[in-house]
């Protein structure tokens, strides 16, 4: 038996994972972000990625989406195309005062099934309120987005992920600003997605959380320090190893010969 | 009594009844309303609206060239502002995407030679008149083909805006969402340029290329004083459009003042009241509090 490498999710062999990084680097303008990572996601699986800021994470959120490309290796989607994928960024690009009503914002999630010119029928408006009881917004149909706060907000994008059915659900830094009660709520509705066979991968700093919720963890501090089951991986060790990483950008740096 | 009716009615509708001109220069700020409101408020909502100002200037060598052509047509300046301002769209957007130049800045860079192109051609081969012509509009001298071509750009306009609602709203709300919903994003920023050209040019055989863009973006700015969804601000900026246009055409005729900027100026007017008064977030709303709800 030949024995995997820390970083590659062990319990899978690496050609059935839903996403596969096949020595990937990843950065911008020649200069990585993240070195040399292998590993894939199992389709159904529920991945914490965690790490210290400048990590790389949100980088490698946006090479799985396809935003960027990587500067060298691979990035497979295994049995999935890009437009299977729901993406809520760190920092969306809303404008948050735009006149839309909350209830046409969340119906967008629709889009596949609606695409430009599709009509929003009885049945789409009624699953769009169920997603809005759902987060806890009932009522809020009518509101214009504006008009709601924060914690409001990142609701009202989970209702529009509920609709969009995607079978792989990415979410850079879900809870920053977020009030406890939300947060739980919107666990909650990770943990329903896990339980409904789709793929969910977050980006997430409270260990607390992902040590009770995310089964698997992606430690990253610009190189993977550590990727498979969360008791495994988040151990004083690799935190401690992570913690030492260096935020080396040179404009002077050499290629890197590995 | 009766005589304060006549003569109020005669002054309000008297221009239009006795002579054709006025009649085809408030047809044709019908139709322009119809089409330069609504682009405006995506402008705004694009935070576009200095791009609105930039390709305005940019159509001006195009119209010049189609000026030396043909002389003072709409059609052929028209066509040649028209392939102008595309192509100062087009290569700001490639100049944006490829280098680190943002935008607004190639969009500045462009249209500034494109401006001194257009007053270099249009000096050398034309009068001082006709300058001031290009640049400041004639729209009591709006001829039957120039009424065709504006109504035909407005027609074509809101069919377009009628096709790529959907995905124009939600560009303008959530860029990134639509960018991984595929292709529309892209397309509708596209056919959005397209159409802002081609009303900036109609615009212009009426208010001249420097004022063109006043009757889409006052409107549109006095238009978010008043209304809180995208169609009715769209049809609230085409609404007080026509209106700055049938006022500003009366003034003109009554004062003997040049017709363009008196149209802008009372769209001006609107957005000053508009601001002072609206009922969404104006100075009025502001300060001078209403009491609060429960909830």
């Amino acid at each position: 038996m030949v024995a995997e490498p820390v970083y590659a999710a062990t319990t899978v062999p690496l050609a059935t994972g839903l996403i596969t990084f096949d020595n990937l680097t990843i950065g911008y303008d020649r200069h990585p972000a993240v070195h040399h990572l292998s590993g894939s996601f199992r389709p159904g699986s529920l991945t914490a990625i965690a790490g210290p800021n400048g990590a790389g994470k949100t980088t490698l959120l946006k090479t799985v989406t396809g935003l960027l490309r990587p500067l060298d290796g691979e990035v497979r989607l295994n049995a999935i195309s890009r437009r299977d994928i729901a993406y809520l960024p760190q920092q969306a690009e809303i404008d948050r005062g735009f006149p839309i009503s909350v209830g046409d914002a969340v119906a967008m999630g629709h889009w596949r099934q609606i695409g430009a010119f599709g009509g929003v029928t009885g049945a789409l408006m009624r699953q769009a309120r169920l997603a809005l009881n759902a987060v806890g917004l009932q009522g809020f149909d009518s509101r214009p987005v504006g008009s709601l706060s924060v914690g409001q907000f990142q609701r009202m994008l989970f209702a529009r992920l509920l609709l969009q059915e995607a079978k792989l659900i990415i979410l850079d830094e879900p809870f920053a600003a977020i009030d406890a009660k939300t947060t739980n709520d919107l666990l909650g509705l990770i943990l329903r997605w896990h339980g409904e066979g789709r793929t969910v991968i977050a980006v997430l700093h409270d260990l607390e959380q992902i040590r009770t919720c995310f089964p698997e963890t992606l430690l990253l501090a610009r190189e993977p320090v550590g990727w498979g089951p969360t008791a495994e991986i988040l151990t004083p060790d690799n935190l401690c190893k992570a913690r030492a990483m260096i935020e080396a950008w040179s404009e002077e740096a050499e290629r890197c010969r590995r | 009594m009766t005589q304060v009716m006549t003569l109020a009615l005669d002054f309000l509708f008297g221009p239009f009844v006795d002579f054709a001109f006025m009649r085809q220069a408030l047809v044709a700020c019908l139709a322009l309303s119809l089409g330069s409101g609504p682009v405006g408020v995506f402008l705004i909502l694009r935070r576009m609206s200095l791009v609105g100002d930039a390709m305005s200037h940019a159509v001006l060598p195009g119209a010049a060239i189609g000026f030396v052509i043909a002389g003072l047509s709409l059609v052929a300046m028209g066509i040649g502002g028209l392939i102008a301002g595309l192509l100062v769209a087009l290569l700001s957007g490639l100049i944006s995407r490829y280098t680190a130049l943002r935008e607004d800045a190639s969009f500045a860079a462009f249209y500034l030679m494109s401006l001194a192109l257009g007053v270099l051609i249009v000096s050398t081969h034309g009068s001082n008149v006709d300058l001031i012509h290009v640049l400041f509009g004639t729209i009591l001298a709006v001829d039957r083909t120039a009424l065709v071509a504006i109504a035909t750009v407005t027609s074509l306009t809101l069919l377009c805006f009628a096709v790529i609602y959907r995905p124009l709203v939600m560009e303008c709300f959530d860029p990134g969402f639509m960018r991984a919903a595929g292709r529309w994003g892209g397309i509708c920023h596209g056919v959005f340029l397209v159409m802002l050209v081609a009303n900036l040019v109609t615009g212009f055989q009426a208010l001249g290329t420097l004022m063109s863009v006043g009757l889409m973006m006052l409107p549109a700015a006095a238009a978010k004083f008043w209304a809180r969804d995208v169609w009715s601000l769209m049809l609230t900026a085409a609404a007080i459009a026509f209106t700055s246009a049938y006022c500003g055409l009366l003034i003109s005729y009554h004062a003997g003042i040049a017709s363009g900027p008196a149209i802008i100026l009372v769209a001006g007017g609107a957005y000053v009241l508009s601001l002072l008064f609206g009922r969404a977030d104006s100075l009025r709303s502001r300060y001078l509090r209403s009491s609060h709800l429960t909830a």
